[in-house]
């Protein structure tokens, strides 16, 4: 019984986690309420400083161009470059 | 949640929390130890060991897609554990498939005789079983230089598992597969969370599809697939990367035609001519650019972490090593640079796709010891010293160095 109870309470333990998604906090800025409008639909925010910092404004520029061109994401076109300039001032080099 | 559960979750937290809960502080400094060196910097600001359901704690580089790695100290074994295995999504919609009603649809141009295949019809075929490696196609991408945007994988978006299936070629014979057919395609049940992104559908050549060591596999190290590699059943395509090993598979598209999704192209590409590679994929190659098909020769130091701290005297160095199924013959190890190579001891040979365990005794001295290695495989493939830089950060088999302080 003893086992029953405490594999139901990891699974309810993990079952949560799961649900409750890491809360990535970026660097406050110009353009960071467009980041968390348009970005997090798809995928967490943590792609973000996982890719930093390392790419330049021309990188971070085809990076946002590729999940709208290649990806679909729908993202309108000051809000991408909105999303660009937030990129490239707090994540890039 | 029902007051039974709540009971139950209150109740339990002393008993099972400790086990299965750091606290968030002691969790996310743990991740950072575990990234492998030079991995970019920013990884290290969030990640954190997370805990998947059925899952031991990975290194979660992403939760949503979820994509976890396994952390060197869960790599020191030929097979890889199912709690320890990577997890590798491209998209976020990703259903909780139910072995009850599952079926697979086989049709498509070259499929003379479409039908629909249930897990217990899959079942009933020829069963086949082996151990072989499961390695991301971007495993180690993060240690690229220059960095490449993706995943910023490290060591260990890789596992080694024995796969038990039926194989792909009894399954297109009794859709009765074309002489015509150049290519068979695979989607799994986990979509998009936009409807303009690309599903994630892969193909593979019609020779590869009929090779009898690609299989439809329903059991992983003698278990059901956990949820997060593919139950209940995954493509298995031992020798070519993980791209192609299709999780949640549910429709087999047998082709005519190139298959003509993004995933095929321009994504998951490698310059022509770059890597000695002899599996071609010549139906989807272009002038410039060809998929990526079979795993490099590679070699991987699992015992110790680079920079640790050791006895000075005999201290075993211990570690894995693997190709695209050639099999692997020899692994040497070098403590003065790369000047003079010594044999390491080869362990338990598991078959041609597997991990190849090895081991050398150092002799470290007082300060540091440098230990590289270098595997060969049994065409007489190599690692490399420098990187070949490709813009996807694929297959890095750089030689890998540590040091050692005594």
């Amino acid at each position: 019984m003893r086992t029953i109870v405490i594999a139901a309470a990891a699974a309810l333990l993990a079952g949560t986690a799961f649900a409750d998604e890491q809360v990535i906090k970026l660097k406050p800025g110009p353009g960071l309420d467009k980041v968390e409008n348009n970005c997090q639909a798809c995928h967490t925010l943590a792609y973000i400083p996982m890719n930093s910092v390392y790419l330049n404004a021309a990188g971070w520029d085809a990076e946002v161009t590729k999940m709208i061109k290649a990806y679909g994401a729908p993202v309108d076109d000051e809000d991408a470059k909105a999303i660009k300039a937030y990129l490239t001032q707090n994540y890039g080099k | 949640m029902t007051t039974m559960d709540r009971r139950f979750f209150l109740g339990s937290t002393a008993a099972a929390g400790a086990a299965v809960l750091l606290p968030g502080l002691a969790r996310a400094q743990n991740a950072a130890s575990m990234l492998s060196p030079g991995v970019p910097d920013g990884i290290a600001s969030y990640v954190t060991m997370g805990k998947l359901p059925g899952k031991q704690p990975l290194i979660q580089l992403a939760d949503r897609p979820p994509n976890y790695e396994s952390p060197l100290e869960y790599l020191q074994t030929p097979i890889t554990p199912n709690d320890k295995f990577f997890v590798r999504y491209h998209l976020a919609d990703i259903p909780e498939v139910k072995a009850e009603g599952f079926k697979i649809k086989i049709d498509g141009d070259g499929a003379a005789t479409p039908f629909e295949l249930t897990l217990d019809d899959l079942k009933k075929m020829p069963a086949v079983e082996f151990a072989a490696v499961n390695q991301c196609s971007g495993n180690r991408r993060g240690l690229s230089k220059p960095h490449v945007p993706g995943v910023e994988w490290g060591y260990g978006a890789m596992g080694c598992a024995k796969w038990k299936g039926a194989r792909l070629k009894d399954v297109l014979a009794k859709a009765g597969m074309k002489k015509e057919t150049v290519e068979v395609a695979f989607n799994g049940a986990d979509g998009p969370v936009v409807d303009k992104t690309p599903d994630f559908i892969k193909s593979i050549p019609a020779w590869k599809a009929m090779d009898e060591n690609t299989i439809i596999a329903y059991e992983m190290n003698g278990e059901p697939l956990p949820h997060f590699n593919g139950f209940p059943v995954r493509l298995v395509v031992p020798g070519w990367t993980g791209t192609y090993w299709m999780k949640h598979l549910v429709h087999v598209d047998v082709r005519t035609t190139p298959q003509g999704g993004f995933w095929m192209k321009p994504a998951y590409r490698v310059p022509v001519g770059m890597f000695p590679l002899r599996d071609r994929f010549i139906t989807q190659e272009d002038a410039t650019s060809t998929p990526i098909t079979e795993i490099v020769v590679n070699s991987l130091i699992t015992s110790h972490r680079d920079g640790a701290k050791v006895k000075a005297g005999k201290v075993t160095v211990s570690g894995l090593a693997w190709d695209g199924g050639y099999g692997i013959n020899r692994v040497e190890v070098s403590t003065d640079g790369g000047k003079t190579w010594t044999d390491a001891k080869l362990g338990q040979d598991l078959g041609r796709f597997a991990f190849r365990p090895w081991s050398f005794d150092v002799n470290a001295k007082r300060g540091k010891t440098t230990v590289m290695v270098n595997a060969t495989n049994a065409i007489g493939q190599t690692q490399v010293s420098k990187l070949l830089f490709n813009g996807a950060g694929y297959h890095n088999n750089v030689m890998q160095s540590i040091t050692l302080t005594a």
